[in-house]
């Protein structure tokens, strides 16, 4: 029998099919195409979680001003917080360029001709990365994918949180043309705010389409030109990265008197307190608990 | 966009699935796939992928048979779950309250190989008794 019949005859009946001398059996399966993504999106949050990192996955159309609302957050955390940036794009290390301006550590995941970051992706780029910058050292990292409101939706990276970057000159029914990216979201942010109403922007239609496809959506409206709203971004932000990654997060605040000298003594003893944990025990506790010895020794002395 | 590499990695899931056998396959007949409405995965670029992915691996000339699956969820008002009739919306149909719990509609999954395996033998004619 020619495969065309044998293909046309299968697709009639959804019984198994035989053909000359050969007979077909079914084999159920049943996994996830991306079960290997999956895996290893669940390996890296484990890391995440160990290494008290707080993740962050930034998504959004290309345009809508993911980089330079990462820029200024990346500007103001740095002052409280050790944070590093990765960023994915198709071709060029513009934007990575560009979030170094905030002073902040920031690599470029070139995609080639991938339309999206994928769990491997991420790991890779940590570990071509790990002598620059260690999870170790880190509170927060944050990964801002390829500007795309589609594929990016099935790819986790083993993320924290999830937020979609929605700028107001994109049209308030944004969220209705791409369902999928608005449902996977933890947190909307409304961008480009200052000119909300210079392109007529319906905010209750834009809130009412979210809250469509995600009822808890938390969203909040900045623009990362003016500084509104930003501090509301932030504050949740450490909110989000308190609840899910503990205290690591608030020994740099007792330095922050010192300005960039003190960021860097904490960064340095955060270090070294990690590495004695990991040579002394094979089970590690908390660094924060370890600095936070040293921090109260140094105070006492 | 992503369907390219949607198809690689259902291809390579085949394979090891396959190759877990303990009597290797000669082909592969049908591919069944089960596609949810938020899986975000158009039908008609996973075929077209699929079938210049597949060439020169286990999978050749087999055919991806598409189930697509609705959105589901479960409504607390209703205390039912209910099939929603647009992806735009996560409102009951019937008390058109909005719900948080998906039930189904995420599915990006493999479902089935049907395969071919080894040759029947020819039933040996027994010479008849005269």
């Amino acid at each position: 029998m020619s495969q065309l019949q044998s293909q046309s005859q299968s697709q009639l009946q959804n019984e198994p099919t035989a053909s000359a001398g050969f007979k077909t059996r079914i084999l159920e399966v049943r996994e996830g195409i991306l079960k290997k993504n999956d895996v290893l999106a669940h390996e890296l949050r484990a890391h995440f979680a160990r290494e008290h990192v707080f993740v962050v996955n930034l998504v959004s159309s290309p345009g809508s001003g993911k980089t330079e609302l990462l820029k200024e957050t990346l500007r103001t955390i740095r002052k409280t917080h050790v944070v590093a940036a990765l960023v994915g794009d198709l071709a060029t290390d513009n934007d990575a360029q560009r979030l170094a301006e905030s002073g902040v550590p920031a690599r470029q995941i070139v995609t080639g001709t991938v339309c999206h970051l994928e769990a491997e992706m991420v790991q890779k780029a940590l570990d071509a990365w790990s002598e620059t910058v260690s999870l170790a050292d880190l509170d927060m990292l944050f990964i801002e994918n390829v500007g795309n409101l589609v594929c990016p939706a099935s790819y986790d990276i083993g993320e924290n949180l999830r937020v979609v970057v929605l700028s107001v000159t994109e049209g308030e029914d944004k969220p209705l043309k791409y369902p999928t990216m608005f449902n996977t979201a933890d947190v909307a942010v409304i961008t480009k705010i200052d000119l909300a109403n210079v392109v007529g922007f319906d905010r209750e239609t834009a809130v009412n389409n979210m809250r469509a496809l995600r009822p808890n959506i938390r969203i909040v409206e900045v623009s990362a030109k003016t500084g509104e709203g930003m501090a509301e971004w932030i504050r949740l932000l450490l909110n989000e990265s308190q609840s899910v990654c503990g205290s690591k997060t608030t020994h740099l605040k007792e330095w922050q008197h010192l300005g960039e000298d003190g960021r860097l003594l904490c960064q340095s003893i955060h270090h070294a307190a990690t590495r004695t944990i990991a040579q002394v025990q094979s089970d590690k506790p908390s660094p924060t608990l370890l600095c936070k010895d040293i921090l109260e020794q140094e105070a006492e002395r | 966009m992503h369907e390219l590499s949607l198809a690689y990695s259902l291809i390579e899931l085949a394979e090891d699935q396959l190759r877990a056998l303990p009597q290797p396959v000669p082909r592969v007949e049908r591919v069944g796939v089960r596609l949810g409405a938020f899986s975000g995965v158009a039908e008609e670029a996973l075929q077209f992928c699929f079938d210049a992915a597949s060439r020169g691996t286990l999978l050749e000339g087999a055919v991806l048979e598409v189930e697509q699956l609705p959105l589901r969820a479960f409504c607390p008002i209703c205390q039912t779950e209910q099939t929603l009739p647009s992806i735009q919306s996560l409102r009951c149909p019937v008390c058109f309250s909005l719900t948080t719990v998906l039930t189904g509609g995420r599915e990006l999954q493999l479902s089935y190989l049907e395969v071919y395996d080894e040759p029947v033998a020819e039933p040996v004619s027994e010479p008849v008794a005269e």
